[in-house]
């Protein structure tokens, strides 16, 4: 008896360790100022939108989130269109060399951000991309395409070659096999690396800060600019920053672990 | 077979001229900036090495490895100790533990921004109960001490979950016929977790562990956003000097230092991992 209640208890206790700055987060980006500086009130009398409104509309969070986005996607897009081939190679194609290839991508990964965030910074300013929305998705892209390399090669994996072989008995070429077998099979799992790609770019602040000055990002601009804004402000920065990586981690929640296993490799 | 080969390694170009440009280009001239020096190769390093910033600096990242790393791996193994009884909802639980992987490091210092800020959830409850008059600051130069512990803290409520992911891995590829042999025996739980599960799981133990000690070397945006240059980190040195002193040269040098570690570390890790294989030969 005693032990079922400490059980429950540390699991409530573990909970509520995680939730209740997340929580609390969202209620304070809701909470009149007058509210908040108010030290007898601990809850909000009313909720209010407006810190939600003058983060996006007035200090330029609705641009940074919109960069963030176009960020995330091309770097997606970037990675997918040459990760993809490179993955189906890795598992496909038995060719000498090919476990130097997979070794040096797994290499590149634990290579820091902060080591190439100057240099490329250096080179951006001779080629004219230097804080463009262009510039910061490439380095992210950096960052995403070993992910996915490695990912697509162990979704691709875990399709039987058999299936492919089959369609090119019947006539179809590689290609073609790929196209109309292997691939739908693959989908639910690629979406899913898609998503956990999203967030790794969504979420990345030290080279989005280093390679942009006008043009920043959600995260690169809550940097620069939170902390000499008022509270309120901060909670609803974080507010917006936590809100779609929530949401996206509840859809790939059951690939979760497996795919946190790849990308920490 | 010759031609499934080309095949192959046209497959495989794009990636690898991509990650040659955008990793391998910059990461050697990361290192070439860092050893250009005016009279020798070495007058950054040896500016850097007269600079008690960077003293500074290296101190409090290890100091914050030192106390974040051990935590969370405690934590971390009991949290997934705590998910692989499969009671009912665990999933739920699941759900909740793996949050913070969806939350960047500036989110979650915002976060414990909202608790602690001097009229932050913590305070306002402190001074309610009448527990204090004033609220307690936990930010500002002044009291970097207890910056360092709220950033620490912020930390291992946020990396917690990569080191659980990990170790629940681990936990479930344990075979249950050893527990269950070891009941046969009559282990107590205590027995079970020493003797069996622990020594099990002491591969995914040492990988946790060096992976969160290798991206605690990475820390920046919890610091930077909680502390500013109160608290110092190399990362946070590196952002410095590249954005408020427009010093390209000192902010590769600090960025090869944390390669270097980095570096090593992954060599200690990948040694490791050789040694484990060898002890499974056995």
């Amino acid at each position: 008896m005693i032990r079922k209640i400490l059980f429950w208890f540390s699991v409530v206790m573990v909970t509520l360790w995680f939730l209740i700055p997340i929580v609390m987060i969202f209620i304070a980006a809701l909470t009149p100022a007058d509210d908040y500086y108010n030290p007898n009130k601990i809850f909000p009398s009313r909720l209010t939108f407006e810190h939600m409104y003058k983060l996006l509309f007035v200090l330029g969070g609705w641009k940074a989130t919109l960069i963030s986005l176009e960020v995330a996607l091309i770097s997606i897009a970037i990675s997918f269109t040459i990760g993809l081939p490179a993955g189906y190679a890795l598992t496909r194609y038995i060719f000498p060399g090919k476990n130097f290839v997979r070794l040096a991508i797994l290499m590149t990964r634990s290579i820091p951000l902060i080591v190439i965030a100057v240099p490329l910074i250096v080179v951006y300013m001779e080629i004219g991309i230097a804080d463009t929305v262009l510039g910061v998705a490439l380095a992210h892209t950096a960052m995403i395409l070993p992910f996915v390399v490695l990912i697509t090669s162990s979704i691709f994996s875990g399709i039987s070659v058999e299936y492919e072989e089959a369609g090119m008995i019947f006539g179809l070429s590689r290609f073609r096999a790929f196209l109309s077998i292997t691939l739908p099979l693959a989908v639910p799992g690629l979406a899913a690396s898609a998503i956990f790609s999203f967030i790794m770019s969504w979420n990345e602040v030290f080279v989005a800060s280093i390679l942009t000055l006008t043009n920043r990002t959600l995260p690169a601009h809550i940097l620069n600019t939170a902390m000499t804004s008022p509270d309120y402000f901060k909670f609803a920065a974080g507010t917006l920053m936590a809100l779609p990586a929530m949401v996206f981690i509840f859809f790939i929640r059951r690939y979760l672990i497996s795919m946190w296993g790849i990308s920490l490799k | 077979m010759t031609e499934g080969k080309t095949v192959a390694w046209l497959l495989l170009l794009p990636t690898l001229l991509f990650l040659a440009a955008f990793i391998g280009y910059p990461l050697v001239s990361a290192f070439t900036l860092a050893f250009s020096g005016e009279t020798s190769a070495l007058d950054n390093f040896k500016s850097l090495f007269q600079d008690r910033m960077f003293w500074r600096a290296l101190k409090y990242t290890l100091l914050l490895a030192g106390v974040i790393v051990p935590i969370q791996l405690v934590l971390a193994i009991a949290f997934a100790l705590l998910v692989n009884t499969r009671f009912k909802g665990y999933s739920f639980l699941l759900y909740v533990i793996s949050i913070p992987l969806a939350l960047s490091d500036v989110t979650a210092a915002l976060m414990s921004y909202t608790m602690f800020a001097p009229m932050g959830y913590i305070n306002k409850i402190l001074m309610n109960l009448g527990i204090t008059k004033a609220p307690i600051y936990f930010f500002g130069f002044m009291f970097r001490n207890r910056e360092f512990w709220v950033i620490a803290l912020t930390e291992i409520w946020r990396a917690t979950p990569l080191v659980f992911v990990i170790i629940l891995a681990g936990l479930q590829s344990i075979n249950r016929e050893y527990l269950e042999a070891a009941d046969i025996f009559g282990f107590t739980r205590m027995q079970k977790l020493f003797k069996i599960i622990l020594p099990l799981l002491k591969p995914s133990i040492m990988s946790a562990l060096l992976i969160r000690t290798l991206f605690a070397f990475q820390i920046f945006g919890v610091v930077w956003l909680l502390a500013g240059r109160d608290i110092p980190v190399l990362a946070g040195e590196t952002y410095y000097q590249y954005i408020h002193l427009n010093n390209p040269k000192m902010a590769s040098v600090y960025g090869v230092v944390i390669a270097v570690i980095t570096l090593v570390i992954s060599y200690f890790y990948l040694f490791s991992l050789q040694s484990k294989h060898l002890e499974g030969g056995r």
